[in-house]
């Protein structure tokens, strides 16, 4: 009987103990996504404020003097002398050609990158050919360079072909192939049964006809995991954008938001104009996400299983 | 026709052994399969790594022919007091990045993991890391604004008196760490979440059964098993940590007074606004050097392809 009650009592500890944890737990991550959505909320607000409004009231929740004028001007809807009024440098953003190029840019990328890399892991991964292990181990090494050992060297490639301020100039390093992206689908294609295309071979199907038509299509999620890694990897990079594509003609957002960033006037920073192009230059990639949703998260949880 | 049908065969058996894995009638539709991959690896990655090397040893400002010199650059690079400052520099913003960062993340993950499994919470969590680092970066430099920013101003509501933030030398590099922190510890605690799902549930029925507590339990099952993919966490955000340049162009350039000028600001200064390629290059394979060592280590020491998992 003692022992019963004292079993009792223990429990009951326990569960108040753990509740009181789980209280604790609860509190912690809501505290987690506050401090990760505030600073989103505070650019949009920043961007929809008025520049004099914005000064005499930092620290109102509301858009201080709400206005969308701040988009018109990134948007290079206003004439630069209102511009200049507004508080901002007068020079506009250009945002739907900078938007234009980081498209023609992630695109390309992705799609060359994915492609010619399942190729090479088909290879890697079903056929029989001399050297094979050896050029798969040289991948597998390429792997482990930090991008700084490349960086310049690649910087001068690129400028001695002359293909400085140019779209294959940026692209070209990533559009034949990842290290990552050979090796992630070689483990996958491992694991694909072979008897589909054992039998297609019989049929008399070419190789190409195999991987095209056979092998791709149940490639899907592997493909799309790597499509999105290599999109926000792609869509965010600044470096190497910042050394090849200087040029209005071919500068992505990344590269457009520092240089709108160093031409604001000293002393008075621009702020609403930086954090309507801010918000802009977002937009794209948290659509993607949003649309993508429960896939998207999962492929990123994948991308720690190199 | 019939007697060139007929000599084939011969010739084939006249082939020497190794030539025959050569012609075998995959190999060359292999080769055709993995030739694109090899331009690209060739020409952006083999080639350009042995002759970032090749370029370290000389002196050269892209105009003219590059002057072999053999290992001048990096007797000059260690008896530069700038570049020994950019290491402890970097040293520093990695001390303060990673173990704050990787805390938050495994935190984070085993909140997720016992509560909830919403898509949702994970995916504002991991919001940070799908904006670029520029964005991040302006985003923080405007609430970190010193007179302005709003942190000051939430400081203030607690009576505390305005902070320069990144302007300052003591502060700067504490911001800039903050800053990367905020946009890497939802992804991080992402990739552990992961690992901590492949933890069977009946190891911590197991061990309450046992009467161990939560404490007991995380440090007794959760990290061991964890191993694998801590490991993989640490080794790529150290690696990734070390080449900080994003946030600091944007932020402070390397000041104020250097107190942000990292090793990969300094190679980039002497590379393109200097153009001193060969002597930047030389800054490069060093810093290669020390990330494989630190790698190495870092393997070695937490015995990363373990896991007690038996």
């Amino acid at each position: 009987m003692a022992t019963n009650a004292s079993a009792l009592t223990l429990v009951g500890q326990r569960r108040k103990r753990v509740s009181i944890g789980r209280v604790l737990a609860w509190a912690g991550l809501l505290l987690a996504i506050v401090v990760v959505l505030v600073p989103f909320y505070w650019v949009v607000r920043t961007a929809l404020a008025t520049k004099v409004e914005l000064y005499a009231n930092p620290s109102q929740i509301t858009p201080p003097g709400f206005t969308f004028s701040n988009f018109a001007r990134v948007l290079g809807q206003v004439s630069a002398a209102d511009a200049i009024a507004a508080g901002g440098s007068g020079q506009a953003l250009h945002f739907w050609l900078y938007l234009r190029n980081s498209v023609i840019v992630t695109a390309l990328t992705v799609v060359g990158q994915l492609f010619f890399s399942a190729l090479a892991a088909y290879a890697f991964a079903r056929l029989n050919f001399p050297l094979r292990d050896k050029v798969f181990f040289l991948y597998i090494i390429a792997l482990m360079i930090p991008g700084i050992v490349t960086l310049i060297p690649n910087y001068i490639l690129i400028r001695s072909l002359g293909w400085l301020d140019t779209f294959q100039g940026i692209v070209a390093p990533a559009f034949l192939m990842s290290p990552f992206a050979v090796f992630f689908l070689r483990q996958f294609f491992l694991g694909i049964n072979r008897e589909v295309e054992e039998a297609a071979k019989l049929d008399g199907a070419s190789l190409f006809g195999i991987f095209w038509r056979l092998v791709i299509p149940i490639s899907g999620p592997p493909l799309a995991t790597l499509g999105i890694l290599t999109w926000i990897g792609t869509w965010n990079d600044y470096l190497w954008p910042l050394l090849i594509g200087k040029d209005e003609s071919v500068r992505v957002l990344t590269v457009a938001l520092g240089v709108f960033r160093s031409q604001t006037p000293q002393g008075a920073p621009d702020w609403g104009g930086l954090m309507a192009g801010a918000v802009l230059s977002i937009l794209p990639s948290i659509a993607l996400f949003l649309i993508l949703g429960r896939k998207a998260i999962n492929s990123i949880q994948f991308s720690g299983y190199k | 026709m019939s007697n060139s049908a007929n000599a084939l065969p011969i010739q084939r058996t006249q082939r020497p052994a190794w030539l025959k894995g050569w012609l075998a009638g995959e190999t060359w539709l292999a080769w055709l399969f993995i030739l694109p991959s090899l331009i690209g690896f060739t020409a952006f990655y083999a080639v350009p790594a042995v002759r970032g090397v090749f370029i370290s040893f000389t002196n050269w400002d892209l105009l003219s022919t590059p002057k072999v010199v053999g290992i001048a650059n990096y007797q000059k690079l260690l008896r530069d007091p700038q570049f020994w400052q950019a290491l402890r520099v970097t040293l520093y913003y990695v001390l303060l990045n990673i173990p704050l960062q990787t805390a938050l993340a495994v935190g984070l993950a085993v909140l997720m993991d016992r509560l909830t499994q919403s898509i949702v919470v994970r995916g504002v969590l991991v919001l940070p890391w799908l904006i670029p680092n520029v964005v991040v970066a302006l985003l923080w430099l405007w609430m970190l604004d010193p007179q302005l920013g709003v942190v000051n101003q939430i400081l203030g509501v607690f009576g505390i008196s305005r902070q320069p933030f990144l302007g300052s030398v003591s502060q700067a590099m504490p911001s800039v760490a903050w800053i990367n922190i905020w946009r890497h510890a939802g992804y991080t605690a992402l990739l552990i979440f992961a690992g901590l799902q492949t933890i069977p549930k009946d190891v911590y029925e197991a061990a309450a059964i046992d009467g161990a507590t939560e404490r007991r339990m995380f440090w007794s099952i959760t990290i061991p098993l964890l191993r694998p993919v801590l490991v993989f966490v640490l080794v790529t955000t150290v690696i990734g940590s070390f080449q900080i340049f994003d946030t600091i162009a944007i932020t402070t350039k390397g000041g104020p007074v250097n107190a942000t000028r990292v090793i990969f600001w300094y190679i980039y200064e002497f590379a393109f606004s200097r153009f001193q390629m060969g002597y930047a290059m030389a800054a490069a394979v060093i810093l290669f050097l020390i990330l494989i060592t630190i790698t190495l280590v870092q393997m070695r020491y937490l015995r990363s392809g373990e896991s007690d998992l038996a």
